[in-house]
């Protein structure tokens, strides 16, 4: 079910400007693969281009290839919508429906799949998700309470079954701790730990413990200068970035000897 | 900043110490506050004025001779109740065609035109409540009608196994001419209303639709409905009392009948009441205003009914939402 991700010369704009320039890498698959970076540096739009999500801003566009297990997902029969039902994302903070229940929450992409599904089968897939997701002894008493009455970090939780409910390739978290507390936090790291057997797990964060805690590979990215593109200084496994690093501005960002 | 807070003069030699007792900030709070309570009591005050005038004014309506009421029936529920119907039924027929305009207008200047066409064609939105009711009417009743004549003919040939379509009058001035003006008035209203609140969805949710691969539809009906519900259902509520109220386009639209038929093609429908009180307001006949106040005394119920059902309805919709 997990796919890799290959990217060669991907260049992503917004209307003329020029946000990330000339990124190639391969991510793997069932791996933790992390992006860190200053804000602004483009690392947030890399995320998004890979599920086809950044061309939702008007104007947005990419120029380079992405493709997921040889199948490249910017060719022009291919439909976005297909794309992101296969690539799920996470975004930075919580976004359960509102109007929706818990449990019509966790479903909200499965009745997006599929019009009809038996309750013993949506059942299964709501106690599934939900387990994946490290949310099933707290909520499984309110299934049909709002999801918005949870606390911020069920919420993100909620979010993460909304989206592995679907059974999707690859994961995309763009920051998906920084709205939470340490407690939260440390609940969803150990929750990337284990979904990481299932899926290809991507994720953004401007917390560079975090990085080295739970990815296995981790991509640096920086500005070229005030309003020049962002890019991709460099992409290694995580524990060699972190203690030796090839390149000397990613040794000058981990250490905190930036700018 | 200019903070609330003023700092006394250093006394010599010493720190100079805070002063924690503003004198500023309360006398303009308590200014605005006064202002602003004032300008919500003067809203109930002219709400309470009106009421109390269509009630003692309008009392003696329900109680004149026979005579006075000959025009449409014999007592004052037997008077009000065709004009009433023709209210509804003119309102309804508008709200009927301007509801799902309305919002498809907005959804498509909202969510799908892209934005070098949405803002003219908001505008021009815009622009239709800047034509007034007079200008309505003329165009109705002299152009709108007679060319409407076919499409009545047409529905009654092939529907006119329902009463609703029934004979059509040759000039086309029948009262479901009236409830297409109403519900070209009433469009700007409900599509500027629909447009705001639907533009004001958040982006966190509409994303959250879209990367579970929803479609643009798909994301409209999980996240822009069920967020602007209520607004739209405000927005609605006032084309409503909008079109249960416009006199002008009613009275030139429609040739003044005696009964009230469900034959909407009818020449002879009753006005409604709007425009029958403005129809028959110079006559000053004996007992003929009174009877007039008290069919606006209707009128005004009958949207303060509407209204608070509406609320009712929304603030039910949202304590179940709530939990």
């Amino acid at each position: 079910m997990a796919k890799s991700i290959d990217v060669s010369d991907l260049d992503i704009y917004y209307g003329d400007f020029l946000a990330v320039q000339g990124v190639n890498m391969t991510i793997r698959a069932r791996s933790v693969t992390a992006f860190i970076g200053p804000s602004g540096c483009g690392k947030s739009t890399f995320l998004r281009s890979l599920n086809r999500m950044h061309e939702v801003i008007p104007g947005a566009r990419v120029e380079g290839k992405v493709s997921v297990d040889g199948q490249s997902l910017y060719d022009a029969n291919v439909d976005p919508v297909a794309v992101r039902r296969q690539i799920g994302m996470v975004f930075q903070r919580p976004n359960p429906f509102p109007t929706m229940s818990i449990y019509d929450n966790v479903l909200a992409g499965n009745r997006l799949n599929s019009k009809r599904m038996k309750k013993s089968e949506a059942d299964a897939i709501v106690e599934r998700s939900l387990k994946g997701a490290n949310l099933w002894g707290e909520v499984k008493d309110r299934l049909g309470k709002p999801g918005m009455g949870l606390s911020g970090g069920q919420q993100q939780r909620l979010c993460i079954a909304r989206a592995i409910a679907v059974e999707p390739q690859v994961l995309l978290m763009d920051e998906p701790c920084s709205a939470l507390d340490p407690i939260s936090t440390s609940a969803i790291e150990d929750l990337i730990h284990e979904l990481k057997t299932q899926f290809t797990i991507v994720i953004v964060t401007h917390n560079m413990q975090q990085a080295a805690r739970v990815s296995d590979e981790t991509g640096f990215f920086n500005l070229k200068g005030a309003g020049q593109p962002g890019h991709l200084v460099e992409f290694n496994s995580t524990e060699k970035m972190f203690a030796n690093p090839d390149n000397d501005a990613t040794e000058a960002y981990i250490s905190g000897r930036f700018g | 900043m200019s903070t609330t807070l003023t700092t006394k003069e250093a006394p010599a030699g010493g720190d100079p110490s805070p002063s924690w007792i503003s004198e500023r900030s309360g006398r303009g709070d308590a200014i605005f506050k006064g202002l602003t309570i004032a300008a919500a009591a003067l809203i109930l005050l002219a709400l309470a004025s009106v009421f109390i005038f269509l009630f003692t004014q309008g009392f003696a309506g329900f109680t004149q001779p026979a005579e006075v009421y000959s025009k449409y029936g014999s007592s004052f529920w037997g008077y009000v109740w065709p004009l009433l119907a023709s209210t509804i039924v003119a309102s309804l027929i508008a709200l009927i065609i301007a509801v799902p305009l309305a919002i498809g207008i907005a959804l498509v200047i909202t969510q799908y035109a892209p934005s070098w066409l949405s803002t003219p064609v908001a505008y021009v939105i815009d622009l239709l409540a800047a034509v007034p009711s007079v200008v309505y009417g003329l165009w109705a009743g002299i152009y709108l009608a007679p060319k409407l004549v076919p499409i009545y003919e047409w529905l009654h040939e092939h529907l006119g196994f329902i009463p609703l379509f029934g004979d059509v009058v040759s000039s086309g001035r029948s009262i479901s001419t009236a409830g297409l003006v109403l519900a070209i008035m009433i469009l700007p209203i409900i599509t500027a209303i629909s447009r705001e609140v639907f533009s004001r969805t958040p982006r966190l949710h509409r994303e959250a639709a879209l990367a579970l691969g929803a479609t643009r539809w798909e994301m409209i009906r999980m996240t822009v409905f069920p967020y602007g519900r209520s607004g739209v259902i405000s927005a609605v509520m006032l084309g409503l009392g909008r079109a249960l109220g416009e006199t002008m386009a009613v009275v030139m639209v429609l040739s003044p009948g005696t009964l009230f038929t469900f034959n909407l093609f009818s020449g002879s429908n009753t006005p409604s009441i709007a425009a029958n009180i403005a129809l028959r307001y110079k006559e000053r006949s004996e007992g003929t205003l009174e009877v007039l106040i008290a069919t606006g005394l209707v009128l005004f119920l009958l949207t303060f009914a509407i209204n608070f059902a509406a609320r009712w309805a929304v603030a039910r919709s949202e304590r179940k939402l709530a939990g």
